[in-house]
């Protein structure tokens, strides 16, 4: 997903970045509330928050700043988070690292030497936390990405974990979903020269095959340029598959799914979290994208009354639907949070151990158990694009 | 036979908007002696300007006629020939009597102008877009290989426009001047030829057909974006200098075979198609180093 987010966020917020300017938020501190009949109140625990709040990362920035301002607001209300009988006012330092790896680093230091935080939050890319993640590693300082699902990025060391499912498990994903709507056979088209595109093929292939289906035609195409998949799709005709998954950009999906409907192709179609892009079904076409499913982090239509909740008060801050950005800077906000609750001790080392053996955490997208490689155990969402070009929750797709 | 047939079908479609493009390049680069790196974003300003063009149109009707097509591609090709005057005028003119390499180097820079500068401007931004359906698509099926009508309306259309070109270059005073500009600049000028018209006229041939190349590319592929002619543009110069550079019907020839090559190539292997695709390049290039129908000059130091 690394890359693809990049490109949908770099595109999104140029945009946003030229009407309006810079969204950047000044961190204000919780103001610990009037005491509680036998609470003691404990020391301010600080946790930083790292996203791009200005530049070409902007809306996502925004998103994961309102994603955790909402449990600011809250544990403001109740006066700071109750550990036992001790409630520790939270402040929260957000600071913007612009999408950048050099920024990332800087500010990585500022929130560690300067704030003295506890923990981090963010960034979302995987290439930043993978430039950052050594500083927080040798600081004994725990560092959660959100949308970091770059299998390299928990390997830089036992401080380092994240909020969302890795690359590999989205094909894994891909392939239970369509085995368990009833395909048997099917065929691959794919970026070759994608590591994103080329790891979701592989763990498709392995999983639908594990499964008891069949692969019957892989097809790839090298790079993002290449704007003709007539030849590939062809093949794909030939050998008549009951399901194509494409594992792609969301620039290149379009015109892949138009012209496979154009030569005929009539068998659904299954990506990655790639085509979580309102582009994708105008640029497709509506009649072509319909039927179209995906595996996403999040559905804002989950029935799960975590999620439901989540999404509502969500809507009622910021007057929108929260997106994968926002959910995984919430439940990495949370999983902190959670951490601090179960410590031995509330220090940094504390909060380390008590999240790498966190489990069965209820977040809104799905229980999360923090595995032994520190990648989250969680579930995706399976959506699907209806006639009319909107995307719409099928069914929640557990490991 | 069949598949044989249906790919060659793709092949030429391919080919024709590399043969369109490379005309350009070879253009400018016989008469001014430049190769305007710039060129295939004149291909995105058609492309994009025809959207823009279109949406203006069917405000006011609803649907598109033949003559407001016609009047669309016409004002797109007019508007991006006038754009490729402008770079001229503005950045490559006062550079002409400097070394090559600065030419060169300013057209770089002229590219990443034209594909940055249309990204930044809020009503355009750097999202893909869907490219309207400006020719009907009816699919026909002649003995198993379907052809659609925006293939064969854009074949006909591209071979139309390359025998136009070729008529005005061959057959026209216009062309005369032309080709006695790109044999001696010094003795054109004082034969009494206008070589500024000449060459503002060679950038506005070029970056016409680079525009109606890309209506016809977005026809086909029917998302446009800013920066879609970056590596079109590459390609379609390796097509140039494939049929050698200089040479208009090197450049449909060049276009030709690469797009067919690389159609065939990526039918043998998906993987490695595109490679070999080049391979063909490196393999004419290593007996043929002028290109296909290039003439070896001596440069004069």
């Amino acid at each position: 997903m690394k890359k693809a987010s990049q490109l949908l966020l770099t595109i999104l917020a140029i945009a946003v970045f030229l009407s309006a300017c810079s969204t950047g938020s000044p961190a204000t501190p919780a103001e610990p509330e009037p005491q509680a009949d036998g609470e003691k109140t404990g020391e301010t625990l600080k946790i930083g928050v790292v996203s791009p709040m200005s530049g070409p990362g902007a809306t996502a920035g925004k998103y994961i700043t309102n994603g955790v301002k909402l449990i600011e607001e809250k544990l403001k209300a109740e006066g700071g988070l109750l550990v036992g009988d001790t409630r520790y006012p939270i402040e929260f330092v957000y600071e913007d690292n612009e999408a950048k790896e050099e920024t990332t680093t800087n500010v990585y230091q500022k929130l560690i030497n300067q704030d003295k935080v506890i923990a981090i939050v963010g960034p979302d890319m995987s290439k930043a936390i993978l430039a950052a993640g050594p500083i927080a590693q040798s600081a004994g300082v725990v560092a959660v990405g959100t949308f970091t699902t770059n299998e390299a990025v928990t390997q830089v060391g036992d401080y380092i974990f994240r909020a969302c499912f890795i690359d590999p498990f989205q094909g894994r994903a891909a392939a239970k979903y369509a085995w368990d709507a009833g395909y048997k056979t099917a065929a691959v088209i794919y970026n070759n020269a994608d590591a994103y595109s080329k790891g979701l093929y592989e763990n498709f292939e392995l999983a639908f095959t594990e499964l008891g289906g069949k692969v019957v035609e892989v097809q790839a195409y090298s790079g993002s340029d290449i704007k003709d998949y007539n030849v590939q799709l062809t093949k794909i005709k030939a050998a008549n598959p009951e399901v194509v998954f494409i594992p792609n950009m969301f620039t290149e999906i379009p015109l892949q799914v138009r012209q496979a409907r154009e030569l005929g192709i009539t068998a659904p179609f299954v990506g990655g979290d790639s085509m979580d892009a309102p582009e994708v079904a105008q640029l497709a076409g509506f009649e072509n994208i319909a039927g179209t499913a995906y595996v996403s982090a999040f559905s804002p239509d989950n029935p799960d009354p975590v999620a439901q909740e989540f999404v509502k008060a969500f809507n009622d801050a910021y007057g929108m639907n929260p997106n994968s950005n926002a959910v995984l800077a919430y439940e990495a906000t949370l999983m902190i949070l959670e951490s601090i609750k179960n410590a031995a001790t509330i220090d940094r080392k504390g909060i380390r151990d008590a999240m790498a053996s966190l489990k069965d955490l209820h977040l809104p997208s799905g229980t999360i158990t923090v595995g032994p490689d520190r990648n989250p155990i969680k579930g995706a969402a399976i959506l699907m694009y209806n006639a009319e070009g909107v995307p719409e929750f099928v069914v929640n797709v557990n490991p | 036979m069949t598949t044989f047939f249906q790919l060659l079908i793709y092949g030429i479609q391919l080919g024709s908007v590399y043969a369109l493009l490379a005309l350009g390049y070879t253009m400018v680069y016989g008469i001014v002696g430049m190769i305007n790196f710039a060129h295939g974003d004149f291909l995105m300003i058609g492309a994009l300007s025809t959207v823009f063009l279109t949406t203006a149109f069917t405000n006011t009707t609803g649907t598109l006629s033949v003559l407001q097509v016609i009047a669309i591609i016409l004002i797109a090709m007019i508007g991006t020939g006038l754009v490729g005057v402008i770079v001229e005028a503005v950045a490559y003119k006062p550079l002409r009597d400097r070394p090559r390499m600065t030419a060169l180097i300013t057209a770089v820079g002229v590219s990443m102008f034209l594909q940055n500068f249309p990204r930044a401007l809020p009503f355009i931004g750097p999202n893909p877009r869907p490219f309207p359906r400006l020719f009907p698509l009816i699919q026909y099926n002649i003995g198993g290989v379907t052809i659609t009508s925006t293939q064969l309306i854009m074949l006909v259309l591209s071979l139309l426009l390359m025998i136009i070109l070729y008529y005005v270059v061959n057959k026209t005073p216009l062309g005369a001047q032309m080709r006695a500009v790109s044999m001696d600049k010094d003795a054109a000028l004082l034969m009494g030829i206008n070589i500024n018209i000449i060459i503002s006229m060679t950038f506005f041939i070029g970056a016409a057909l680079a525009s109606s190349s890309g209506i016809f590319y977005a026809s086909i592929y029917p998302q446009v974006d800013v920066y879609m002619g970056g590596w079109l543009g590459t390609k379609s110069f390796i097509a140039a200098v494939l049929g050698g550079i200089g040479d208009i019907r090197g450049a449909m020839l060049g276009g030709f075979i690469l797009g067919i090559s690389e159609i065939f190539a990526t039918s043998i292997n998906s993987n490695l198609g595109y490679m070999i695709g080049f391979i063909v390049l490196i393999l004419i290039l290593l007996f043929k180093p002028a290109g296909l129908l290039g003439k070896f000059s001596i440069e004069k130091v």
